[in-house]
């Protein structure tokens, strides 16, 4: 498994360069995730979207795609492509600790 | 008499009812399959309409002639489910109980899901291929069409069938070259995926064709709205790509009657559980095909390996044993490349497409990942097994479960 140093700790991650255990994420290592994704920091709106995913994902199994994102997170199609430039849905994922949304196949 | 109702008699359904029919003791069990519509539509010809190869009478037959002797037909619209009192409620408020219910009532494309797709220049300068009206339509138009720069968006994943707008693409690269206007068109494709496909192998591979047959690839494209006055898909983003014409492949939602039961998810697929296809919430009622929230893909291929599960699933289950077969997301897909090739694909949840043979090690005669005329055959093949084999739930030499045999890792 490929590992990478994040908050300086050895992480491991998934092949989708997602983190590999959900137990391993913690605030910060959200932060140095989206600094990697080029975003430089998280708004509270981020946050909701990010908290809205994890708990999505511990309730159901797999992320919410951008639509339930939009219909359920409290924050727009236009907001969310904003706060997660390109795939909202893939990004937010990444930064919150969850392996890649397997609703695109 | 224990009652089973299977709704949608397409791809999933027939095969359901044949296979039933033939397993079943039918003094003990009644089966009735519900559909609205009496044509049966071969869906994976739709791709070869716009361009000639097939016509509408190709790829339609009525659908009464694929249902078995014994298995009661009902030629309604369905309303909705009543899952807590065991009940189908169909049009008009006729009420059909059941003991167990089969869900297969598949998916279709909703244009009015993207914003200014559908208006006065829908049928002119926009149109889609996912229904035989309008794989019609688009042939009519490029009769006449002079070239220009021509856009295939991709809405929002999943769509049925994730290879078509692929498969598209090629043809009409092919098309336009027999014709001789090849150099006047401009092809593009515009997707919200990362790369040319789902699966990042099978992209990268497919990608490669796109370049090789000189088709434009715009990634990561999450769509706003089209804008007809411009010429225009606008993103989220406020990014735009122009089109002469725009050939769309909107948004893929399960029917309305899984809204109005409030079993589905937001885009109305209902969700399963991935290996036993028993619904999530209800433990009478199985789902199969394009109506699953499932992640595998929505193809044909897919709900026939469904259909060797789910058969000895139900058996199991309404004999009161537990369930032993476990679907693992098989995928097989033909994927039409032009100019009389093909390429295939062999995969599922876990593993990606990989190159190889298929499906006997070292032989074929079909390759995977590879460009030949043999798998176009295959394609050409397939739709005269999909009447004469597929539909009637006879028996494939393929086993539902994917094998490695024959891959290279
Ligand atoms: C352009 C195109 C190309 C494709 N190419 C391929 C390919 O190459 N290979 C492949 O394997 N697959 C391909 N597919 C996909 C394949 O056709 C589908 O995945 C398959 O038909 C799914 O079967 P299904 O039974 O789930 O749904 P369907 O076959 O669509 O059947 C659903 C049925 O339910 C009925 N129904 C739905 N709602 C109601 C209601 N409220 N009341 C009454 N009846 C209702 C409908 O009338 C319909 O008959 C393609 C599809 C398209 C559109």
């Amino acid at each position: 498994m490929p590992t990478t140093t994040l908050a300086g700790r050895t992480i491991e991650l998934d092949a989708d360069g997602h983190l590999a255990n959900l137990a391993d994420w913690n605030e910060e290592i959200a932060r140095e995730l989206a600094k990697e994704a080029g975003i430089e920091e998280l708004t509270e709106d981020h946050w909701k979207v990010i908290r809205f995913m994890r708990r999505v994902y511990e309730e159901e199994g797999d992320a919410p795609s951008i639509r339930r994102l939009t219909k359920e997170s409290g924050v727009d199609t236009k907001t969310l492509y904003k706060l997660f430039p390109k795939g909202p849905a893939k990004k937010a994922a990444k930064i919150a600790g969850l392996p890649k949304p397997k609703g695109c196949i | 008499m224990r009652k089973l109702v299977i709704l949608g008699g397409g791809t999933a359904g027939t095969m359901m009812a044949n296979k039933l029919a033939g397993a079943l003791d039918l003094d003990e069990w009644r089966i009735t399959i519900v559909d609205s519509s009496e044509t049966h539509y071969y869906q994976p010809g739709f791709l070869f309409i716009p361009f000639g190869i097939y016509t509408l009478r190709d790829v339609r037959k009525p659908r009464r002639d694929f249902f078995p002797p014994g298995v009661e037909v009902v030629s309604s619209q369905i309303d909705h489910i009543e899952p807590d009192k065991n009940r189908v409620i169909l049009a008009g408020n006729a009420v059909l109980p059941y003991d167990y219910l089969i869900i297969a009532t598949g998916c279709k494309i909703r244009p009015d899901e993207v914003e200014g797709l559908v208006d006065e220049e829908w049928g002119k300068s926009k149109f889609e291929f996912y229904t035989p009206q309008g794989a019609e339509t688009l042939r009519r138009f490029f009769k006449s069409w002079e070239g220009g720069r021509l856009v295939l968006h991709i809405a929002e994943m999943p769509i049925k069938c994730p290879v078509a707008p692929l498969e598209f693409l090629f043809l009409a690269d092919s098309y336009f070259t027999e014709i001789g206007i090849r150099d006047k068109v401009d092809l593009h494709l515009v997707t919200p995926l990362p790369g040319a496909f789902t699966r990042p192998r099978a992209a990268a591979i497919l990608g490669d064709f796109l370049e090789k047959k000189n088709i434009h690839l715009t990634t990561e494209f999450g769509i706003q709205r089209v804008d007809s006055e411009k010429k225009a898909l606008v993103s989220w983003e406020e990014d735009e790509v122009p089109y002469d014409v725009l050939v769309s492949i909107p948004t893929n939602m399960g029917d309305e009657c899984i809204k109005r039961s409030g079993m589905g998810n937001e885009l109305n697929f209902v969700p399963t559980d991935k290996e036993t296809l028993l619904s999530r919430d209800f433990d009478n009622i199985f789902v199969i095909g394009d109506a699953t929230n499932l992640p595998s893909s929505k193809a044909g291929s897919v709900a026939h390996f469904q259909s060797d599960i789910l058969l000895e699933n139900f058996l199991d289950h309404t004999d009161g044993r537990p369930m032993r077969a476990k679907f693992d997301g098989h995928a097989n897909c033909f994927i039409e490349s032009g100019f009389g090739r093909g390429m295939l694909i062999d995969f599922n949840y876990d593993v990606e497409p990989l190159p190889g043979k298929f499906p006997f090690p070292g032989v074929g005669p079909f390759s995977l990942l590879e460009e030949t005329k043999m798998n176009h055959y295959g394609k050409i093949l397939f739709r005269w097994m999909y009447w004469h084999v597929l539909l009637k739930g006879a028996e494939l030499p393929l086993e539902p479960q994917m094998s490695m045999a024959g891959k290279r890792p």
